[in-house]
This record gives C-alpha cells, structure tokens and sequence, in this order.
C-alpha cells in the first residue's frame, strides 16, 4: 500500500483545524474541478483532493489516519503499525488474510469501528455514470459509425446513430457502472469531438467549404464543380460574385437527429496566380486600363479628415 | 453491441420527464422544481413539467459541482445560469470559426 500525504494534497499542517481543512479543500477545489476547469490532469487533481478532504473531515476518519504515523514520503509502501487495525478496523476476525499491498490508502476508511455499516442493510445503489471523450471523423458523423469503446473494466460496442456534431453528447442508457440492490445501471455519455477535415468546417449541422475561384471565373460567372460529403455537384456562379459571398447547397450538410440534414454553404474566395507568364501580365495591364473599377473608392472621403 | 433503443443525442431536443430529468442528474424532484423556481431552468411544458434533453448536460454538471463544491441553492442556480450562458457562447464561437476558416478549437 502506498502511502498519501492528505495534508499535503490539501496544503495545509498536521494540526488545521477542520475550518482550515474546509477551507484549503473549497479552493482547491474550485480550482481544479473538472466540470470547471478544462486542462489536462485537473481531474486527476481534483480526484486527489476530494479523496483527502473525505479523509480530513471526518473526525473518526481522520483520526485513523494520523494513527498511521508520520514521516512517510508521498507514494512510498508502507503498513499500518501493528495495533492500528485491531484500533480502528472493522473487519471482524482479524485481516482474515488479505493483503495491504493490494489496496489503496482510501480503502482502509471506508469503513471504521464505530460507524454505521451501510454493507449489511441492502440498500439499492444506482450505478455510476460514465462520461467518455470520442474522437469522430466527419464521415462518420456523416453516416453513423460503431466504434469499441475500452472503459477500463469492460470493452464495449457503441452504435453511433447519425446525428453527431461537434460539442453534442450521445447517452448510451445502462452502459455505464452496474447498479447494487436492485438499483439501475448508469449510463454512459459520449462527448463528440469532430477531428479536422481538410474541406469542410462544421458550424451544428450545417458546413462550410472554402470555394476559391479565379477573377475571370467570379467576373463573368462559371460552373464549377463542388465536392460534397455525398458526391460532387454542380454550381452555377452569377456573374459579377465577390469574395465572401456565401451560396447554399441545401441539405448537404450533416444529418441532424431524426431526420434531415444541414447545409453545405461554399464560401467563395478569389484568388490569384502568384506567378504570371509575360503573356497573362499583358492581358492584366491591358485590363487594368481598360476598367474603371476602383476598389478604393471609399478611402476617399476618409482620408481628407486630418487637415 | 448498443441498440437504437438505448441511445439519445441530448440536442435532439427531445422531451424528457422531471422524474427521468432528476434521475439523470442525481437530484430529486424537489431539486429540481427549485431550480425552475430560481429562474435557472424552464421546463418545455410547463403544465406536464417536461424539459428538452438539451439541458441535461448542464443539469449534471451543475449538479456535481454543487456536491463537490458544497454550493448553496442560489449559488446552484447560478452555476446552472452559466453553463447555460458559456455553450451559447462555446456554439456561438464554433459557428464564426467554421464562416470564418479560423482554426478550429475545442
């Protein structure tokens, strides 16, 4: 068994009052909880605190635990002094032969001499939920996946309907932690994280696609050739589109749950050769004498108002 | 493998009891009409007391950080008001992202 400094998890002396403990505790807490804080390792963080503030509050509890001795280092193995079980432990007839080395620090104040034992009165305990973060492509958003899902004690086979979109939760009913006494199983929660795609950017069920098309192209209008999650379409580009503007391609967006779908929305950009052959320069300076267009005309007013 | 009957996407908007809405979150009715009584919830039907499956996600959360935070009622009702406010906000962001072909962040 290895050994947890409690008092150092909450950062507070051996001799805090339970004021201070309460305290250290609500702080740390605040900080770290995971339903508030979104890093890396807060859950774990917060997990540890929780665990030591169940063990500090407690009188009795903590009182068992001081009885452990002092002078540990934080993880190193260690047993109770002889005494300490026959003290404080209630399981009847001794350790019976089980050993400390397979148990966690938090598992000898379950349960205590003296508090009520909750074990023999068979009380329905509903089982615990589970939440778990899923990674899907935008294709399998698209068409409904399975996927095998490793949740430590067991590996299940999640059906993922259609419907999924960035940010949303899938609820599995009763595949979550086995209920006790009679008491249901919990659920399992799917937290839906769509992966990048290189076309299309999801915004709920609708997508975008960036549609860049040449001067000539957005000038004189075109049809060009829009790839989909469902196959490619055609589209036809007005004459004399700007950048910017967005065209609809109805109901090829994602598929929202229980029926229908989103939209694609193809944003168009114009874009440039970077590089000219002296033929195509030619053909640019002819056009830019020829046109009238001035794209700058509303500096004018503007730059007038610093006399 | 999971089946159709098992499975709800929470926006799907789909209505929910306050027994099933109570169950989901770990409270009890009474919690749960106090909430509506604060301001914090509404139920979709308020002569049945339904509510969308869209508050679910923000039910349970609020209602772990009142246990592991040890948050009164009103402090719990604003926890609920938050989450509420902050997945407009986290939809509102994800949605100028994608029109604006800023990368996208979590």
């Amino acid at each position: 068994m290895k050994y947890k400094d409690y008092y150092a998890t909450l950062g507070v002396d051996r001799k805090a009052s339970a004021d201070e403990i309460k305290k250290a505790y609500r702080k740390l807490a605040q900080k770290h909880h995971p339903d508030v804080n979104k890093e890396k390792g807060a859950e774990e963080k917060f997990k540890e605190v929780a665990e030591a503030y169940q063990t500090l509050k407690d009188p009795e509890k903590r009182a068992a635990y001081d009885q452990l001795g002092t002078g540990f280092q934080p993880g190193q193995d260690f047993r109770p002094p002889p005494d300490w079980e026959r003290q404080f432990h209630t399981q009847g007839g001794g350790t019976g032969g089980f050993s400390f080395e397979d148990l966690d620090l938090s598992d000898l104040f379950e349960q205590l001499r003296g508090q009520q034992r909750e074990a023999r009165a068979k009380r329905p305990i509903p089982g615990q939920d589970y939440e778990v973060r899923v990674q899907l492509t935008l294709d399998d958003a698209y068409r409904g996946t399975q996927l095998d899902l490793d949740l430590g004690a067991r590996t299940i086979k999640a059906r993922i309907p259609k419907g999924a979109t960035d940010g949303q939760r899938l609820r599995l009913r009763g595949q979550g932690g086995k209920g006790m006494n009679g008491a249901r199983d919990g659920d399992l929660y799917l937290d839906i994280e769509l992966r990048p795609h290189p076309l299309y950017r999801p915004a709920g069920h609708d997508l975008y696609v960036d549609l860049p098309l040449a001067p000539w192209e957005a000038a004189l209008g075109a049809t060009v050739e829009v790839p989909t999650l469902d196959g490619a379409v055609n589209m036809k580009i007005p004459e004399g589109t700007t950048a910017g503007r967005k065209m609809r391609i109805a109901k090829k967006g994602l598929p929202k749950p229980g029926g229908g779908e989103g939209d694609l929305y193809a944003i168009v950009q114009i874009v440039n050769p970077t590089v000219l052959s002296d033929e195509e320069k030619a053909l640019y300076r002819q056009l830019g004498e020829t046109s009238r267009f001035d794209p700058r005309g509303h500096f004018a007013g503007e730059k007038t108002n610093d006399d | 493998m999971t089946t159709e009957r098992d499975d709800l996407w929470l926006h799907a908007r789909q209505e929910i009891s306050i027994v099933e809405l109570a169950d989901c979150a770990g409270l009890s009715e009474a919690e749960v009409r106090e909430l509506v009584e604060f301001g914090a919830l509404s139920p979709s039907d308020i002569t049945r007391w339904t509510f969308s499956s869209t508050c679910v996600a923000r039910v349970r959360s609020a209602a772990r950080l009142r246990q592991d935070l040890e948050l009164d009622t009103a402090a719990f009702a604003l926890v609920m008001r938050f989450l509420e406010r902050i997945d407009e906000l986290e939809q509102r962001l994800r949605h100028l992202s994608a029109e604006r072909q800023a990368p996208q962040r979590r």
